[in-house]
């Protein structure tokens, strides 16, 4: 199907149905219990499932295929957003301008960006990215004010000439919307106690992640992918047969820019607003802790890592001191007590902490990610031998 | 000419504070072959050394004199610290005034024993893989430390101010025939320059005239041969991160008077920082100081007006804010092993 071999066509069509089925599956609790807290089908949440989704995937086909650890990969996404705001301003609220314009704005700085950080490998090249990235931020932040309108961000105002919309004559501001499908618009179901939420911006991001998520999928089952995953083995030797492996590998981080970008303007059209912070390099270091956790270098491990890490997101920094109180309350209150101080500082505003913390145990346990994880788990299940995985998952080349 | 003299002294501190970041990241690249980036979060911690020592010495006996009121009606609390009622007034006044200086001998020890137990239970598993997944686990290790001094100390920053003495400012100008105030700098920045420059000296002191320094120089340019010899270098190699962890600390205890510590102050400085490592060259001790003070110095000569006005005229506004980052670009790509580096480091 699809030009997919099999394996591949039942994966697709599995990430397909979780997609689309996601407004039921993320809703498992009825909306009146106590476990509601947990679910996570509203279309904000949703929706950045869909958008991280796609950055992650971007980012796995710089890193996980090239090995390139790129620091820096959240100015493309701020440049996106940037873009699709202005695009918002001036052209149409309709969305479809805002991203083409960030794909190809977030390609082009890609482009220039990679020129010059793929001369070096290596540790240098992750320095060159964030000092890159890092450079933008600032210049977003201070110089180029008139563009970004630094420390504010740049949003709507009704001022904006929006060429081709009809003029603004109802005084609100204008909203995101697709051939006049509106973003925010979403169709509640109810049944039997359970509340699911089906919304139009999702399901926008749902179809683009789709085909972003298809297009990796052809990416790394071309040559070009197995070009790349050589350069990864041993680019010396790459070399040394006389290949030159730079244009692989700019193609690569331009590719994974213009998904940074495509996130980015998706990011704008869910929300209009584009600020500075989206460039930092905490930010890039999100997307490479939910390449990593995922499983770098797999399909589907990116997808997982995103929708991981922004679900845990929201739910620990929702948990207070009052939700704890209520877990442990049938407990005697001096261990009730306790608990509450000891897991405090994990949830809520700690959730940071608790993130770094999963980063390091990822990375010294699990540096396969999830996937790996995963499969180890189902090989130890199905009693396939060990060491004949560990041979085929990573091949001697022979010297 | 007094401008370019108050600028170059104007960089002097936050080119020390790079330079002794970068010192410590080259030691423990060079040594352990580890990239740190949880070396920013090592600076962040010594200065909250400060902090803490600020607070315990702050700890105080309350008596309430019922003669007194306060402005709210109540007998007024007066407060002792501790220090003072075991010291007697003066030198307990004293202790507290000079907290920073005293959080040096505070820190040095705590620096030594993170440093320690960060080499022990963390690096050393991480010798043998590849440097991104030490970058990736000292990144995450940053933002746990990070963390939990957030978790301690709040987001605010806490003002520790310096010794009295050191407040003023310091009129330059005059000593060198130059006008009234035309050179002023405040003092703790010249404290702050000397101290640096005091470290990076034993520092350089330590690994050029002592055995250990000579044994771990060896071990830097081969490891495995100095093992051959009968030598625990792994053990030299601990020590060597613990006193890379020491340095960054004690960069951060002396800068908390230049600005109040907060927690995201470690993350701000690594990335100069490592700028500054891969301009100096990865490996180099005398590149990372080097480049770190002339780094430093470049940044604030960036900030004159003449400079800025110069840069805007050819469409480069706000220089100051990215010249680092330029020059790092433009050094890595015309000398990519940066100022100083050696061949055959870090090039795969």
């Amino acid at each position: 199907m699809l030009a997919l071999d099999k394996k591949d066509s039942l994966t697709f069509l599995f990430v397909v149905a979780i997609t689309l089925l996601a407004p039921f599956l993320m809703n498992p609790f009825p909306e009146a219990s106590a476990l509601a807290q947990f679910n996570a089908g509203y279309p904000d949440l949703m929706q950045r499932f869909a958008i991280y989704g796609i950055f992650a995937i971007g980012f796995n086909i710089l890193f996980g295929l090239t090995g390139y650890l790129s620091f820096g990969h959240a100015a493309f996404l701020g440049v996106g957003s940037y873009a699709a705001v202005w695009m918002f301003k001036l052209l149409s609220m309709n969305i479809i301008p805002g991203i083409v314009l960030s794909v190809l704005v977030a390609g082009a700085f890609a482009l220039v960006i990679g020129f010059i950080s793929l001369r070096r490998s290596g540790i240098y090249f992750s320095i060159l990215t964030l000092a890159f990235a890092q450079m933008s931020f600032s210049l977003a932040y201070s110089v180029l004010t008139p563009i970004t309108n630094g420390e504010t961000g740049l949003q709507l105002s009704l001022k904006d000439p929006r060429i081709l919309d009809a003029t603004n004559t109802t005084g609100g501001l204008p909203v995101t919307n697709l051939f006049g499908l509106e973003m925010r618009d979403s169709m509640t179901m109810d049944i039997a106690g359970w509340s699911f939420n089906f919304s139009t911006g999702y399901y926008v991001c749902a179809v683009l992640m789709l085909i972003a998520f298809y297009l990796s999928m052809r990416i790394f089952r071309s040559p070009f992918g197995l070009m790349l995953r050589a350069i990864k083995t041993n680019q010396t030797r790459l070399n040394y047969t006389g290949l030159n492996s730079r244009p692989y590998t700019l193609a690569a981080f331009v590719i994974s820019g213009m998904y940074a970008g495509l996130a980015g303007g998706l990011l704008a059209s869910m929300d209009p607003l584009a600020g500075a912070e989206r460039m930092q390099w905490t930010a890039s270091g999100e997307v490479v802790l939910m390449t990593i956790l995922g499983g770098a270098g797999t399909l589907l491990g990116p997808l997982l890592g995103a929708g991981f890490i922004k679900y845990f997101e929201n739910i620990f920094s929702k948990i207070n001191d009052n939700v704890l109180h209520t877990w442990f309350s049938v407990m005697p209150e001096s261990l009730e007590n306790f608990l509450v101080t000891i897991i405090h500082p994990f949830v809520g505003k700690g959730w940071h902490l608790t993130l770094g913390l999963l980063f390091m145990m990822i990375v010294i346990f699990l540096p396969g990610g999830l996937v790996d994880g995963g499969t180890r788990i189902w090989n130890r299940i199905t009693g396939r031998n060990r060491t004949q995985v560990d041979a085929d998952a990573n091949p001697k080349p022979a010297e | 000419m007094d401008a370019i003299l108050l600028q170059i002294l104007n960089g002097l501190d936050k080119g020390s504070a790079y330079a002794l970041i970068a010192l410590g990241l080259t030691l423990i690249f060079g040594t352990l072959g580890v990239v740190n980036f949880a070396h920013g979060a090592l600076f962040m911690i010594g200065a909250f050394c400060a902090v803490t020592l600020q607070r315990i010495l702050s700890i105080s006996t309350i008596t309430i004199d019922p003669t007194r009121t306060d402005f709210l009606g109540k007998p007024l609390q007066i407060k002792t610290p501790l220090v003072e009622s075991w010291f007697g007034e003066a030198a307990g006044q004293a202790i507290i005034n000079w907290t920073v200086p005293l959080a040096i001998l505070f820190a040095i020890p705590i620096m030594l024993l993170i440093g320690y137990v960060m080499e022990r239970g963390l690096i050393r598993h991480f010798y043998k893989r590849p440097h991104a997944d030490q970058i990736l686990v000292t990144f995450g290790l940053a933002i746990v430390l990070q963390e939990i001094i957030k978790a301690f100390y709040g987001a605010n920053p806490i003002p520790t101010p310096a010794p009295d003495v050191f407040r003023g400012s310091f009129d330059f100008g005059v000593l060198i025939g130059y006008a009234q105030d035309a050179i002023i700098y405040p003092y703790w920045r010249l404290v702050y320059f000397a101290f640096s420059a005091l470290i990076i000296g034993l520092v350089f002191a330590f690994l050029q005239f002592t055995t250990f320094g000579m044994v771990v120089r060896a071990g830097m340019a081969d490891r495995e041969t100095v093992g051959l010899l009968g030598i625990n270098i792994d053990r030299r190699f601990t020590i060597m991160f613990g006193l890379a962890a020491a340095v960054a600390g004690l960069a951060g205890v002396m800068y908390t008077p230049i600005n109040s510590p907060n927690y995201h102050m470690g993350m701000d400085f690594l990335v100069l920082s490592f700028v500054v490592v891969v301009v100096g060259g990865m490996g180099s001790l005398g590149g990372a100081v080097l480049a770190g003070f002339l780094l430093g110095i470049l940044e604030s000569f960036a900030s004159m007006n003449v400079v800025k006005g110069f840069f805007e005229a050819i469409y480069l506004p706000s220089i100051d804010q990215i010249v680092i980052y330029l020059v790092a670009i433009i050094v890595l790509l015309t000398r990519p092993r940066g100022l100083l580096g050696r061949k055959g480091v870090m090039e795969e």
